[in-house]
């Protein structure tokens, strides 16, 4: 078992999750960084599908860490991403509830939930961004990701449907060569 | 499904003092259940399956004070829904409900992609599943696009909010630098900007 490795992805997956104010997929550009960038860990295309699964399965969008690790280092490297990415972070949930009351008066507090989702927006943009490049998406995807965004930013559809709907577009463009 | 008033007593948890919450009793297994089918329910994210279960189904808390820990869960770092999902597991279990929360979130869901994985390795040779995943691929980018635009619209109502959405963007897709020193730099400065012009 390569310790070196375990120990540097809980180090690196605990940090991005403990900044990633805003959900999973503003961690999405640091995982890549890290894991296909700067470690080599995996590539690309493993990274991309990764993504692509993580997405289809149901559950908490926290599984592609989870599959992350498990394709770097196996089924300790799957427990280390996972609880790294949410013990951390639910210790501090733990705390803050037990500190509500204090905490919703502050001053900061008030401040925070209005100062910090501008930048969570421009890390959703970057995730996509950085998706799209893993993913080397080239015209037909490029379709693909502008109805699905329109579709999603005007309708209120359950995303599995949008992906389900794709996939069978994606199925049936590659029978005839589009892809 | 259980009723609300037809739960299990919950035994006196001998952890430490928890805060005080006008909810009915939910017992353990109840919850554990309960979040079990967040997690199954839970397709592209648990936002509706949590809310369906926690408010509507299980009645576990009011709508009200789920929204509470629903802003509380946003503003704390990490999976956000998941946050939440924990918060109110606390209010009723303490930690010992925290740990049966995401064992229940997560269990299944991990076998299931695990399976899936296991399935798309097998065949991953065919270009039917390599198209396949290539939309779904697509299909998500598409999704945290318009989730990005939705927010973007509520969200970016002031030239400081966007100087500071670009600023994150330009940083992480940009200039690709390491997040964590990224955001507490950003978070500093973007709530010492809102502080000021809070106070006249």
């Amino acid at each position: 078992m390569n310790w070196d490795v375990l120990l540097s992805m809980a180090e690196n997956f605990a940090k991005v999750a403990l900044v990633s104010v805003g959900g999973i997929s503003i961690m999405i550009p640091e995982i890549h960084r890290q894991v296909v960038e700067v470690n080599v860990w995996m590539n690309n295309a493993q990274f991309a599908s990764a993504f692509a699964l993580s997405q289809v399965a149901p559950g908490p969008n926290i599984l592609l860490m989870s599959l992350v690790g498990w394709r770097v280092a196996g089924w300790a490297g799957m427990l280390v991403a996972t609880a790294a990415t949410i013990i951390p972070t639910s210790m501090l949930s733990v705390l803050a509830n037990r500190l509500e009351n204090q905490l919703t008066h502050a001053k900061w507090y008030s401040v925070a939930r209005k100062s910090l989702p501008p930048l969570v927006v421009g890390l959703i943009f970057s995730s996509a961004i950085v998706t799209a490049k893993a993913t080397e998406l080239e015209t037909f995807g490029l379709i693909i990701v502008a109805c699905v965004a329109a579709h999603f930013y005007f309708f209120k559809t359950n995303p599995l449907i949008l992906i389900l709907v794709s996939i069978v577009a994606g199925i049936v463009a590659g029978q005839f060569g589009v892809i | 499904m259980q009723h609300p008033t037809e739960n299990f007593p919950s035994p006196p948890s001998s952890f430490f003092p928890r805060v005080p919450h006008t909810t009915p009793e939910v017992s353990l297994w109840n919850m554990f259940t309960g979040y079990v089918l967040v997690g199954l329910f839970g397709f592209g994210g648990i936002s509706a399956s949590m809310y369906y279960i926690a408010v509507e189904k299980r009645a576990w808390v009011s709508a009200d004070d789920y929204t509470t820990s629903l802003a509380l869960g946003q503003v704390l770092p990490g999976p956000g829904l998941m946050n939440t999902c924990i918060i109110v597991a606390d209010k009723f279990h303490g930690l010992k409900g925290v740990l049966v929360a995401l064992i229940g979130l997560l269990l299944f869901p991990l076998l299931i992609l695990l399976g899936v994985v296991t399935v798309y390795d097998r065949y991953a040779y065919l270009p039917a599943v390599q198209h396949a995943t290539y939309a779904a691929a697509a299909a998500s980018v598409g999704l945290i696009f318009g989730t990005g635009l939705k927010l973007a619209k509520v969200i970016i109502k002031s030239k400081s909010a966007l100087f500071f959405m670009a600023c994150a963007f330009v940083a992480i897709a940009v200039f690709k630098l390491p997040m964590f020193e990224t955001m507490l730099v950003l978070a500093a400065l973007s709530i010492f900007v809102g502080y000021r012009e809070d106070t006249p």
